[in-house]
């Protein structure tokens, strides 16, 4: 762990933290008010300001998360910092086009 | 009080094994004095290190009962309550034979950490005036009083895990040089410890303060090292 990494992933845990909040309370509001999926789909469909923010949401994860395994992988494995790297950042990319294509579906589709 | 000891002791290299000794127990008896009376009455082939006795000079920490410590300040009313020691070189090092460890990963790690003083002016110069109660000169102070026993390196999970990890030691070294105003090695130092191995490793476990015989916090210095060199890198004065 660097500086440079150091920074990006305690840069994107503090900008999880309201979008973590503000989608629990999403979730609340949504259960606690029965909302069925074809009503949540209709309030999404087209809203850029759902896009944004999950999009960020998935984008901030995807960070944090690949540089946390990437840590794992180096201090309890034998893979090379090198080796490690590559996987966290193949890690990375897929939570990336996973989270991505959740928001196209809930914003888009 | 319990008339004898069962004390088992680490023999051999990397690969050795403890073997089991008893040792007359008494009063105010410190780890390093049972150690001694197996090496001198018992097997005179024991190997350990020691000099001051007395809590100065670092030499003799080993794991006493699963932890690190300071083997001349620790009594043995204090660990062995079941009246049963076991002694072992420390973690993290490199073993030459029975309780004595190879300390050059240590102090090579200073030297990666740049725990060196570079000094700012030439003796023709006036001597820094430092006030005592300034912020910096107090955060020099909690943080200096190191024996380099080796016990935070031994406690440390980080640098089990990671053979580059610089340890607290090395680390709070770097703490007190970049709070000293007379040190010129200021950058130099930060970029050395914003890379891998350095402070960013941590991961602030604190067996290092909760261990230190002398009560030092190095996590607490290590969160200082973070915090300047994250402004450092922010500003463009290091590179990652």
């Amino acid at each position: 762990m660097n500086v440079r990494l150091y920074l990006w992933q305690r840069a994107t845990a503090a900008l999880m933290v309201p979008l973590v909040l503000v989608h629990i309370a999403v979730i609340f509001y949504a259960t606690r008010n029965g909302m069925t999926a074809a009503d949540i789909l209709s309030r999404t469909h087209g809203s850029i300001m759902w896009a944004s923010y999950y999009g960020l949401f998935v984008a901030a994860a995807s960070i944090h998360a690949s540089i946390g395994v990437r840590n794992v992988l180096a201090e309890w494995s034998p893979l090379t910092d090198r080796r490690a790297g590559m996987l966290a950042v193949a890690l990375g990319l897929l939570l990336a086009a996973l989270g991505a294509r959740a928001v196209f579906a809930v914003v888009l589709s | 009080m319990l008339a004898e000891l069962t004390v088992s002791l680490w023999r051999g290299g990397k690969d050795g094994r403890y073997e089991t000794y008893h040792v007359p127990q008494r009063a105010s008896q410190t780890v390093l004095d049972v150690v001694t009376f197996v090496q001198r009455h018992i097997d005179s082939t024991l190997s350990y290190r020691f000099a001051c006795r007395v809590g100065v000079c670092g030499s003799c920490a080993m794991t006493v009962n699963g932890k690190p410590r300071w083997t001349c300040r620790t009594h043995v009313s204090k660990v062995a309550g079941s009246g049963h020691l076991e002694i072992g070189p420390l973690e993290n090092l490199p073993v030459i034979k029975d309780l004595a460890t190879d300390m050059e990963p240590f102090f090579e790690k200073w030297q990666k950490a740049q725990g060196v003083f570079a000094p700012s002016k030439t003796r023709h110069e006036e001597i820094e005036q430092i006030r005592p109660d300034s912020p910096a000169r107090r955060a020099v102070d909690a943080a200096i009083e190191c024996i380099n026993c080796g016990v935070c390196y031994a406690a440390c999970d980080t640098v089990r895990w990671n053979a580059d990890y610089f340890g607290p030691a090395a680390l709070t070294r770097a703490w007190t040089l970049l709070n000293d105003e007379r040190d010129a090695g200021g950058t130099a130092r930060l970029q050395a410890i914003a890379g891998s191995g350095g402070c960013h490793s941590c991961h602030s476990h604190q067996s290092c303060q909760e261990l230190c015989p002398q009560a030092l916090n190095p996590t607490a210095a290590i969160s200082g090292l973070k915090r300047r060199t994250t402004a450092a890198y922010l500003k463009g004065e290091i590179k990652a």
